[in-house]
C-alpha cells in the first residue's frame, strides 16, 4: 500500500514591499529580491496569513483561469525559491557561518589614542567608554606597524588587493607613522605582486597642503568626522578647552576637498542630542563644502540619560529627515546622477548583492583592529579594551577568543532575530553598540529594531523603483561601487 | 522562472539555478556531477552496488520507460519511508528527518530536491 504526502502550503519568511504601482518581495532567507506578476499575488492572497492544501490551491488557480499544468508550475516555482512553504518545513539554511581560516581583508591601525580633541560623546573617552588605556603606550612605533603590515599580508591569503584603515584618537596626531606605512606597505605588497589600498578616519583639525597632497598622490580615502554647521559642530567637537573646533577645521576642509583628487572625500555625522536636523546638516556638508558623500549615524550610548544621548522623539524626526534625503536621492537617482547620502548608497549597494549576513560587520572576520600597543581585536571600537584583546601582533590572532567572539555575533545565535525580516542585511548589529548597551557583543541591538526595518523598508522601495523606471542607473552604481 | 522576475544578483543566481533545474528535468543535464537517474540518456548509467540504486529509475518497463508499469513508479519514494516495503536506505522519517521530502512534492519533478540526510 502506497501513502502519497499531502502538503499544505503557508507563505515563506517574505516581505512584500510596494514601489511605483508595482509589488515586490524580499526573500528573507536569501537576500534575493523579486518582481511579482498577477498570479503570484493572487497565490499571496489566497494563502493570506493561513494555509492551504495542495490541491485546494490548485483548484483555485485553475478557477482563475491557469491550467493545470501552469498552476502546478507556479505552485513549483513559489515552493522552490521558498517564497511559499509545506508545513514540513525544513528550515531554510541560515547564512553560513565563514571558514575559520577566513581570509583577512582589512586591518584598522589604531595609530594613537591620543586625541587633541574633547568630543563629548567619544566612545574612547566619553561616559561609555571601554578601553582601557592606562599604562598602554600612546602611539603605535613604526615597528608595530610594519608587524602590522607582514600580519595582514601573511593572514589574507590569496587576495590580490587588501586595505589599510588609518583610525585613533586623532590618526593624524602620528602622521609620522602613517607616511612611514605607506611606502613600507606598497613595498612590501608590491614584492607580492598585490596591492594595499588605504584610508583614514581625521576631525580634519591637523591637516596641510602637505598632508593632503600626500593624501592624495596616495590615494587615501578620508572620512572626516565631523557634525555639521559652526554651531552644532562646536556643541560637542571641542577642545579641552571647550573651544569649538568648526573654525579651525573648515579652511583645512575646503582645501582637502579641492586638492584631494584621487579618492571621494566623505564626511561622518554622528547625531546627538540637539545636533538632529539631517537636512541642515547635509546641505552645509554636501552643498557649501563640497563633501562628495556624507553619512550619519545616531551616537552610540548604553541608554542611560546621558547629555547627549538621543531620545525617541528626535529619532523620528531624524527618520523623517532620512527620509526626506532618500526622496532626493531617488530623484537623482531617476536621472541617473549620483547622490552623496551615504546612508541611502551603503543600502542600496547591499541591495544590489543580495548580501545575506552571517554577521552584522566584518570585525573579526576579514577586518581587525590593532592597537597602539600591538593587541589586536575585533574592530577599531574594541582597540586598547582589556575585555576584548584578540591577541597580539607579534603572537598572532587567538583563534579560541575569535571563534569565540564570532560564535556569539552569528545572526543564528540572536534569538530576536529569528523573527525579522530585516536580519540579511542587519544581523543584529553592531557588536561594539551590542556591548555599550546590553553588556554583550551577542546581543541583538533591539533598541533600534524598528528603525532599521523602515529605512530597510524605504530603502528597498527605492530600489524596486529603480528597477522599473532606470534599471541602467542600478546596473552603473554597481560597477562603481565594484559590486558587478 | 515564468513567474518571478529577479530584480538583484542573488534573486537572478536563483533563477539561474532553478533553470538548470528545469534542464535537467527535461533529460538534457550536460553537468556530469548532477544526480542522473538510471534510465537518463546518455544510457546506460549503472548502478554500483544497491545503495546508488535509484527507484525511480530502476523500475522500468521492458522499453525503458515508465509508461508500462502497472503504478507510477515515483510512488516508490514515499513507499520507501512512509509504509517501509521497500528496503532502500532512506532517511528515518520517524526520528530525526521527518522534514526529509517536504520539498519534494511531486515527486516526478522534484526528486532533485530530497534533501541529504547526514546522521
Amino acid at each position: 500500500m502506497s501513502t502519497l504526502l499531502s502538503h499544505r502550503y503557508r507563505r515563506g519568511e517574505i516581505h512584500e514591499f510596494q514601489a511605483s504601482g508595482a509589488e515586490f518581495m524580499y526573500l528573507v532567507t536569501a537576500g534575493a529580491i523579486f518582481a511579482l506578476d498577477d498570479a503570484t499575488r493572487h497565490v499571496l492572497d489566497l494563502l493570506g496569513d493561513g494555509d492551504m492544501a495542495h490541491d485546494d490551491l490548485v483548484t483555485a488557480l485553475i478557477g482563475t483561469g491557469h491550467s493545470a499544468v501552469d498552476a502546478e508550475g507556479l505552485v513549483r516555482e513559489l515552493r522552490i525559491v521558498r517564497a511559499i512553504q509545506s508545513e514540513q518545513v525544513i528550515p531554510a539554511p541560515g547564512p553560513t557561518t565563514p571558514p575559520a581560516d577566513y581570509p583577512l581583508q582589512a586591518l584598522v591601525l589604531n595609530v594613537t589614542n591620543q586625541c587633541n580633541l574633547a568630543c563629548t560623546y567619544c566612545y574612547e573617552f566619553g561616559a561609555d567608554k571601554i578601553a582601557t588605556p592606562e599604562g598602554k603606550p600612546k602611539y603605535m612605533t613604526v615597528e608595530t606597524a610594519r608587524a602590522s603590515v607582514d600580519f595582514l599580508l601573511a593572514s589574507s591569503g590569496t587576495r590580490e588587493a587588501v586595505h589599510i584603515t588609518f583610525f585613533g584618537g586623532e590618526t593624524l596626531m602620528n602622521f609620522k607613522l602613517l607616511r612611514d606605512v605607506v611606502g613600507y606597505a606598497n613595498e612590501a605588497a608590491g614584492a607580492q605582486g598585490r596591492r594595499m589600498t588605504y584610508s583614514l578616519t581625521t576631525n580634519a583639525t591637523l591637516l596641510t597642503d602637505e598632508i593632503i597632497d600626500f593624501l592624495s598622490d596616495n590615494a587615501v580615502g578620508v572620512t572626516v568626522s565631523m557634525d555639521g554647521p559652526a554651531e552644532l559642530q562646536d556643541k560637542r567637537r571641542v577642545y579641552k578647552s571647550g573651544k569649538g573646533s568648526y573654525a579651525i577645521i573648515e579652511p583645512r576642509l575646503r582645501a582637502l576637498i579641492a586638492r584631494h583628487r584621487t579618492r571621494a572625500v566623505t564626511a561622518r555625522v554622528t547625531l546627538t542630542n540637539g545636533v538632529t536636523d539631517v537636512m541642515r546638516i547635509y546641505r552645509h556638508l554636501k552643498d557649501d563644502l563640497g563633501f562628495h558623500e556624507v553619512g550619519f549615524a545616531p551616537v552610540t550610548s548604553s541608554g542611560e540619560e546621558l547629555e547627549y544621548s538621543l531620545d525617541g522623539d528626535a529619532m523620528t524626526g531624524v527618520l523623517a529627515d532620512f527620509n526626506a534625503l532618500a526622496d532626493e536621492w531617488l530623484e537623482y537617482a531617476l536621472r541617473g546622477q549620483m547622490h552623496g547620502f551615504t546612508n541611502v548608497s551603503e543600502t542600496i549597494s547591499e541591495l544590489i548583492s543580495g548580501t545575506n549576513k552571517s554577521h552584522p560587520c566584518g570585525a573579526g572576520l576579514g577586518l581587525l583592529g590593532v592597537s597602539p600597543s600591538g593587541d589586536l581585536s575585533p574592530c577599531h571600537r574594541f582597540t586598547d579594551a582589556d575585555t576584548h584583546t584578540l591577541g597580539h601582533i607579534d603572537t598572532g590572532l587567538d583563534q579560541v577568543k575569535r571563534e569565540a567572539f564570532l560564535d556569539k555575533g552569528h545572526v543564528a545565535a540572536k534569538y530576536e532575530c529569528q523573527s525579522c525580516w530585516a536580519r540579511p542585511l542587519c544581523a543584529g548589529g553592531c557588536h561594539h553598540e551590542a556591548f555599550v548597551r546590553y553588556g554583550d557583543t551577542g546581543h541583538a541591538n533591539l533598541h533600534y529594531c524598528d528603525w532599521i526595518r523602515q529605512w530597510t523598508d524605504r530603502c528597498l522601495q527605492i530600489y524596486g523603483t529603480l528597477s522599473e523606471h532606470n534599471p541602467e542607473f542600478l546596473e552603473r552604481f554597481a560597477a562603481r561601487k565594484g559590486l558587478s | 522562472m515564468k513567474h518571478l522576475k529577479p530584480i538583484n544578483s542573488k534573486a537572478r543566481k536563483i533563477s539561474a539555478d532553478m533553470a538548470a533545474i528545469e534542464q535537467a528535468s527535461l533529460g538534457e543535464a550536460s553537468s556530469e556531477e548532477d544526480v542522473m537517474a538510471l534510465q537518463q540518456a546518455p544510457r546506460p548509467h549503472v548502478p554500483m552496488g544497491c545503495t546508488l540504486s535509484f527507484s525511480p529509475g530502476w523500475e522500468v518497463d521492458a522499453t525503458g520507460g515508465t509508461a508500462g508499469l502497472c503504478q507510477p513508479v515515483e510512488r516508490d519514494i514515499y513507499d520507501c519511508y512512509v509504509t517501509c516495503f521497500w528496503p532502500v536506505q532512506v532517511p528515518d522519517h520517524v526520528n530525526y528527518s521527518p522534514d526529509w521530502a517536504s520539498n519534494c512534492a511531486a515527486a516526478t519533478k522534484d526528486w532533485r530536491n530530497l534533501d541529504l540526510v547526514f546522521p
